[in-house]
């Protein structure tokens, strides 16, 4: 019970931080059809503005600081980079972005060096908040989740709400029509990506102390914000959020579940001790690659994701 | 001057400058990571073996020639490194030096076999400082192939010894990165907890793919759930920094025992998390060293910083070693050498360290160090990168007592 109760409660702060960096990624994803390789970067860099903000004037300004820097450092690389690439296709976007992650890397690595940073959470926050069975549950854990969820009602609200909103999600499905109408969708893709690359950021200041903050984060997370937009599906928010939960509880069990496909076959009564050797590889053992089998299953099955409103 | 003319007399310079330095140069190449994932370990190795040859070029180098070290970045990758040692062979070069990967180690040591059976004046010898895959001095054990870093089963040897006093451990949970040296780590850590403490509970046996883990909650909810005291793990890098402190997050009482969590980058993450939960197996204690040592880590420390630590210290060991066999062979030529080396004693930092004959393995004093807070000026030098957190040494193995039976059966030439 234990061991349910607290890998739910890790499932689903994880889940909630993957979203947190997905979110931006769908959006930019679903509107621009821009596979944005750097979006971890932003993710980085955040939790490096972080970091250097919270050394000089404490954790709650680089809270709100920090994706602010990274969300007009991505704004610039929107107008001033991406955009002149757009004109030349997908292909030339791709690598863009791509050389874009490279870069941060290497420029995070001259500024602050290759090892990590002490990057520490805020002593208010530090400590369990309660305990359950006989474990802790930390406070700054709870702390990401109010992050997230508070930023998914501003999400929330801004896109249902607003005129810009609307905009936007008109964007989502339909910017051809959109810039029919007389909007300016171009100002739109960089609001909105300097939008995704500020949540990534925030996520990055609050997940940068939670785990390690060092030039290697961005490679590392990169990929499973991939799995997560396409098993959500394009275009939508929701299925995002669906999706980051549904791989942040999943890999939570997986670790938990120590059975293998040889267990399985004993278990239904067949000799499995002559099944090869892989047939011993526990559900455990697979569990950070669960998501990526996940996503493959996905594109197989149901190529435009859980809610995905559009095929391409 | 005209064109021809520069041409010439830039040729003549660079002739001059290049070919005798090139003949009274002893190169080392040093094959290691110096990009990508793992550059911050390889880079300390570096540092090290830099400051190494330094001392010893400051001496005078070795039979009137200097130490010159060529770095190749070798990505963490066996293929890489396999082209990086071809071009040290190519560049004249008879000694490389590497360490991160025991898969990297392991192509070397085929690699360099191979080049050495075909072509003999081209002989390499390989300076491994890190890699510690026990096959390597056992069944796979070449003679061009010297090991300065305990391997991974006299580490294990020594913890489970230091492990086997502690009647408050009764069960251990087994928790390792899934290739080779995790494999190494894991099987070793069974064998020896059933043969030294028959009562204590292996309870889990868990392998966790390389590198790839964020979060390690879900791991430590299962630690919590097995109920067990200590932990044993050969993690290195972010995994055990993540590790630990998901521990302390959830309040987990268990004790870690580790190899690498006195490694570049790894104390300061520990930070306050580590303390008193962390135990390490080392050959280098900085605050046990003996006096002879002391101007050796001083000097290191004046040269890259205060808080850096040359925990490599088989660095030093291996270059003096190397240096001291040629003096005594008279020669730079690698057979000679490696013949010399063979066998070779010498005083450490820590006491008398030998390199066995049998298997190239080198037998030195280990060190059970706990990760504490260094208060009230108890400790002189701190744990890499830390400015108040350092290992105290609670047991030390001298070198007899850490040695293993070899299967090795050396081929000499």
């Amino acid at each position: 019970m234990q061991l349910v109760v607290t890998s739910l409660l890790n499932g689903v702060t994880y889940g909630l931080l993957l979203f947190m960096l997905s979110s931006g990624l769908t959006l930019i994803f679903s509107m621009m059809g821009v596979l944005n390789f750097a979006h971890a970067s932003f993710y980085m860099l955040g939790a490096y503005f972080g970091y250097a903000i919270s050394t000089k004037l404490g954790f709650w300004p680089a809270l709100a600081l920090s994706p602010l820097i990274v969300g007009s450092i991505g704004a610039a690389v929107e107008r001033y980079g991406l955009r002149r690439a757009h004109a030349t296709g997908h292909v030339s976007e791709l690598l863009f972005t791509f050389g874009i992650a490279f870069m941060v890397e290497e420029a995070v690595r001259v500024v602050w060096g290759k090892q990590p940073v002490p990057y520490k959470i805020p002593d208010v926050l530090d400590g369990p908040l309660f305990t359950l069975y006989s474990s802790t549950f930390p406070t700054y854990k709870v702390f990401m989740m109010a992050v997230s969820l508070s930023m998914l009602g501003a999400l929330y609200l801004a896109l249902t709400r607003t005129r810009v909103g609307l905009v936007i999600r008109a964007a989502l499905t339909r910017p051809d029509m959109v810039e029919a109408l007389g909007h300016d969708v171009p100002r739109v893709f960089m609001l909105v990506f300097g939008g995704g690359s500020a949540l990534a950021a925030l996520a990055g200041v609050i997940g940068g102390n939670a785990f390690v903050t060092d030039p290697s984060m961005a490679a590392s997370l990169g990929p499973i914000v991939f799995v997560v937009v396409v098993v959500g599906g394009l275009g939508s928010l929701t299925g995002a959020f669906v999706a980051s939960l549904f791989i942040g509880i999943v890999q939570t069990f997986a670790v938990a579940v120590d059975y293998s496909v040889r267990d399985l076959g004993n278990a239904v009564g067949f000799n499995a001790s002559a099944f090869p050797t892989v047939a011993r590889i526990t559900l455990s053992q697979l569990a950070p690659v669960l998501p990526y089998f996940i996503m493959v299953a996905m594109l197989v099955v149901r190529p435009r994701g859980l809610l995905g409103t559009r095929e391409s | 001057m005209n064109v021809r003319h520069l041409v010439r007399a830039v040729g003549c310079a660079l002739a001059a400058s290049l070919v005798p330095a090139a003949q009274a140069d002893v190169k080392i190449a040093y094959i290691d990571p110096l990009s990508g994932l793992m550059a911050a370990t390889g880079e300390h190795g570096l540092h090290e073996l830099e400051f190494a040859a330094e001392q010893i070029n400051a001496q005078g180098g070795v039979l009137g020639q200097k130490l010159v070290i060529v770095p190749m970045d070798n990505k963490l990758s066996p293929q890489e490194s396999l082209v990086q040692l071809k071009s040290a062979a190519d560049q004249g070069v008879h000694y490389i030096v590497q360490g991160n990967g025991s898969s990297v180690a392991g192509a070397l040591i085929d690699a360099v076999n191979k080049n050495n059976e075909r072509e003999p004046d081209k002989a390499i010898v390989f300076l491994n400082y890190a890699a510690v895959d026990p096959d390597f001095t056992n069944d796979k054990c070449s003679f061009w192939h010297f090991r300065f870093d305990a391997n991974s089963d006299m580490k294990m040897e020594a913890l489970t010894s230091y492990m086997k006093n502690d009647k408050k451990i009764s069960k251990v949970y087994l928790l390792n990165q899934d290739y080779q040296f995790g494999h190494q780590v894991a099987r070793a850590a069974r064998e020896m907890v059933a043969a030294k403490r028959p009562d204590v509970k292996i309870v889990g046996d868990e392998l966790h793919p390389l590198a790839k883990v964020k979060d390690f909650a879900p791991y430590v909810t299962k630690i919590q759930a097995s109920g067990a005291d200590a932990i044993i793990t050969g993690n290195w890098g972010s995994d055990l920094q993540l590790l630990v402190k998901a521990a302390k997050d959830a309040n987990l009482k268990s004790e870690f025992y580790t190899y690498y969590a006195g490694v570049v980058g790894t104390p300061p993450a520990l930070g306050d998390a580590g303390v008193e939960r962390v135990k390490v197996v080392t050959y280098w204690n900085a605050n046990e060293a003996s006096a002879a040592a002391v101007p050796y880590v001083e000097g290191y420390k004046k040269k890259y910083g205060a808080t850096a630590d040359p925990y490599t210290g088989a660095m030093h060991v291996a270059l003096t070693m190397l240096t001291r066999a040629m003096n005594e062979a008279k020669s730079t030529e690698p057979a000679k050498v490696a013949k010399a080396m063979e066998g070779m004693k010498m005083e450490g930092p820590f006491g008398p360290v030998e390199m066995r004959a049998a298997d190239h393995q080198l037998i030195q004093p280990l060190f059970i160090g706990t990760f504490v807070k260094a208060e009230g000026g108890k400790y002189k030098y701190m744990a890499d990168g830390t400015t108040d957190y350092t290992f105290r040494a609670d047991a030390k193995f001298d070198g007899p007592a850490t040695a293993r039976p070899t299967t090795c059966k050396m081929q000499r030439p």
